[in-house]
């Protein structure tokens, strides 16, 4: 990381620990929700940014850890446990999604994605002894830790900051170590990276897994943040918008899925005024965003750099991706 | 079994709006590698035009055809050149993602802009009921059928019996050798874009009787769409004629049969089992065009 980036990243963590203070409990709510997408963005970025892999089945995955947390809680499992019980199930879900990304190309997958988030939808809508069909799960309880209740709004989003804090630490020293790299490699040329001793089918499953995992986790933290789920929320749409956060941000840019959760959850608060209109505007954004700059916003902010060192050649996107992240 | 012809030709009806919507939707991809995923919203909008020119006082059958026409001019040109065309160069992932924001910018601004209320949409024929074997089958199917295999085989002439045609499956082949033997490639493309939205615009006339018009069809339609090329395979015309009627027949008996609750399902599993087993899909072959 160069060091405007150190600077800009410390001095965001200290807007994320004082703002709170500063707000209204909806503004906390909208903070802790930015905190609990972030997660799963940041899991899709290590599919689709790293690895390389279209993911539409996001969304159900933070459906999936948000049911798990939700039934397990209210049957009486402490939340500790159900919150690993989320992360471990999508893993493994994500495990046996991953693999269809062995034998097709990367448009097919997006379509298998797109196929199982629909069906998770439907499981969710129509099994109503497990799931209470389109009713939802009311009441859900937020978690007490050692005595502390975190019932409030404002503990609730130090828990959910601390939680995207260690997991985003935990995906930092992952994407360093030669795992990584694998990922990487296989984005930018899968049989290149086969041929270099890469075992590119475990690697493949492995970015996927991890990344639904990621997707698990964020709804373990979104189940008791809402307290009330109902199949809807996890729908294509969900699974779509994370797809924009991630390449709004900057997908392959560590920091892209904070910007990109950041901008999805204030545009449509900024833009109250307009109302209705603006998933018009955000639609609009996006479309002429990948006309201009499909790399994302951190891609922009990349490519303004390398344009005022213009005396410097502009490194290949690999390596732009690799000097955002490290 | 009366209920079962009947079954079968609401199916067959269905199966051909979803093999029309397919159709066009395999042609943007051999040509120009879109992958195009509003084109569930592409057959939502279609219905506006025409209600919006009725509300300004035009019969139904012009209303249709200044429909047809805006949708040609929206759908077809302006999508290739204002979404497309500047997005080519990145590959397909990009335009995916600008596909899906497309989406979501179409069935927001019919919603905005025109009603979220689901819109009565005139039948092309009166619905009444003919008896064919002791079974019900309603004129409405009927009519359906009959558009839609028009359509089927006017294409179906145009691909393959006329110049025109062959040169566009030419392009779709090999783009490089096409130009190389003189035909005007990037012209072609655009007439596949054409071609779909005129495939788009007819699929909304039928569909939307049955529906009515509504913002949101586009999700299902859509799905439908995407189902029935990867079913019938991703890279043939024929396949997702096949792929779409398939679909539609299944829907129909699989919801009157197994599960209502489930009837969107069925399609998807074995959307995931052709992936798994058979990616060229039933009727493809494999694809001669990666690396």
């Amino acid at each position: 990381m160069t060091p405007l980036g150190r600077l800009a990243a410390a001095f965001a963590a200290i807007v994320a620990v004082a703002l709170p203070f500063l707000l209204k409990p909806f503004g906390i709510y909208l903070i802790s929700m930015w905190a609990v997408l972030t997660v799963a963005a940041i899991g899709l970025n290590l599919t689709l940014g790293y690895a390389g892999q279209v993911s539409m089945a996001q969304g159900a995955f933070v459906g999936i850890g948000a049911y798990t947390v939700a039934l397990l809680t209210q049957a009486g499992c402490p939340f500790a446990l159900a919150f690993a019980a989320a992360g471990v199930l999508c893993f493994a879900i994500g495990w046996m999604l991953g693999y269809p990304a062995l034998r097709v190309a990367h448009h097919y997958l997006a379509f298998v994605t797109l196929a199982f988030t629909t069906l998770v939808f439907l499981v969710l809508r129509n099994e109503e002894w497990l799931t209470g069909g389109t009713y939802g799960i009311n009441g859900i309880s937020r978690p007490v830790f050692f005595g502390l209740s975190t019932a409030k709004p404002l503990p609730f989003y130090f828990f959910c900051l601390g939680t995207l804090a260690v997991l985003s630490l935990a995906t930092w020293w992952m994407l360093r170590s030669p795992w990584g790299r694998a990922f990487k490699g296989l984005r930018e040329n899968p049989i290149r990276a086969q041929s270099l001793g890469t075992d590119t089918r475990r690697y493949t499953l492995m970015a996927f897994a991890i990344g639904a995992g990621l997707g698990g986790l964020s709804g373990a933290l979104y189940a008791p943040l809402v307290q009330f789920i109902e199949p809807g929320s996890f729908a294509l749409g969900l699974s779509f918008n994370l797809l924009l956060m991630v390449i709004v941000g900057g997908s392959g840019y560590f920091f892209g899925p904070f910007v990109g959760a950041l901008i999805a959850v204030l545009l449509p608060e900024w833009m109250r005024v307009a109302e209705g209109y603006y998933l018009i505007v955000y639609a609009m954004l996006v479309m002429v965003m990948m006309a201009f700059c499909p790399s994302g916003l951190l891609g922009l902010v990349a490519r303004i750099k390398a344009a005022s060192r213009s005396n410097r050649a502009a490194p290949a996107p690999a390596l732009r991706a690799e000097g955002a992240g490290s | 079994m009366a209920s079962l012809i009947q079954l079968l030709v609401s199916g067959l009806a269905t199966g051909a709006i979803y093999a029309l919507i397919a159709t066009g939707f395999t042609l943007l991809w051999q040509t120009s590698q879109t992958i195009n995923f509003a084109q569930g919203e592409f057959v939502m909008l279609p219905a506006f035009f025409i209600l919006a020119a009725m509300n300004w006082g035009a019969p139904f059958w012009l209303a249709a055809l200044i429909g047809i026409a805006v949708s040609i001019v929206v759908l077809g040109v302006l999508f290739k050149l204002i979404i497309v065309d500047p997005m080519l160069k990145y590959g397909v992932l990009p335009l995916v993602i600008s596909t899906i924001a497309l989406s979501l910018f179409l069935k927001e601004s019919a919603k905005d802009f025109y009603s979220s209320q689901a819109q009565p949409f005139p039948a092309l024929v009166p619905a009444t009921d003919i008896h064919v074997l002791g079974a019900v089958v309603s004129t409405q199917s009927l009519a359906v059928l009959a558009v839609a295999i028009v359509t089927v085989s006017a294409l179906h002439l145009l691909l393959n019996n006329t110049r025109l045609g062959r040169a566009m499956q030419a392009t779709a082949q090999n783009p490089t050798l096409a130009r190389i033997v003189g035909i005007p490639v990037q012209r072609m493309v655009l007439y596949t874009f054409l071609i779909n939205a005129v495939l788009v615009a007819i699929a909304s006339i039928l569909i939307s009787p049955i529906y009515l018009a509504k913002f949101s069809n586009g999700e299902t339609l859509g799905l439908a769409a995407f189902t029935a090329a990867i079913i019938g395979g991703f890279n043939q015309v024929r396949g997702a004629i096949v792929g779409g009627i398939i679909l539609g027949v299944l829907d129909n008996l699989s919801a009157a049969y197994l599960s209502s609750q489930y009837r969107g399902a069925i399609p998807l599993m074995i959307l995931i089992a052709v992936i798994l087993w058979r990616p060229q899909g039933l009727f493809g072959r494999i694809e001669e065009r990666t690396v």
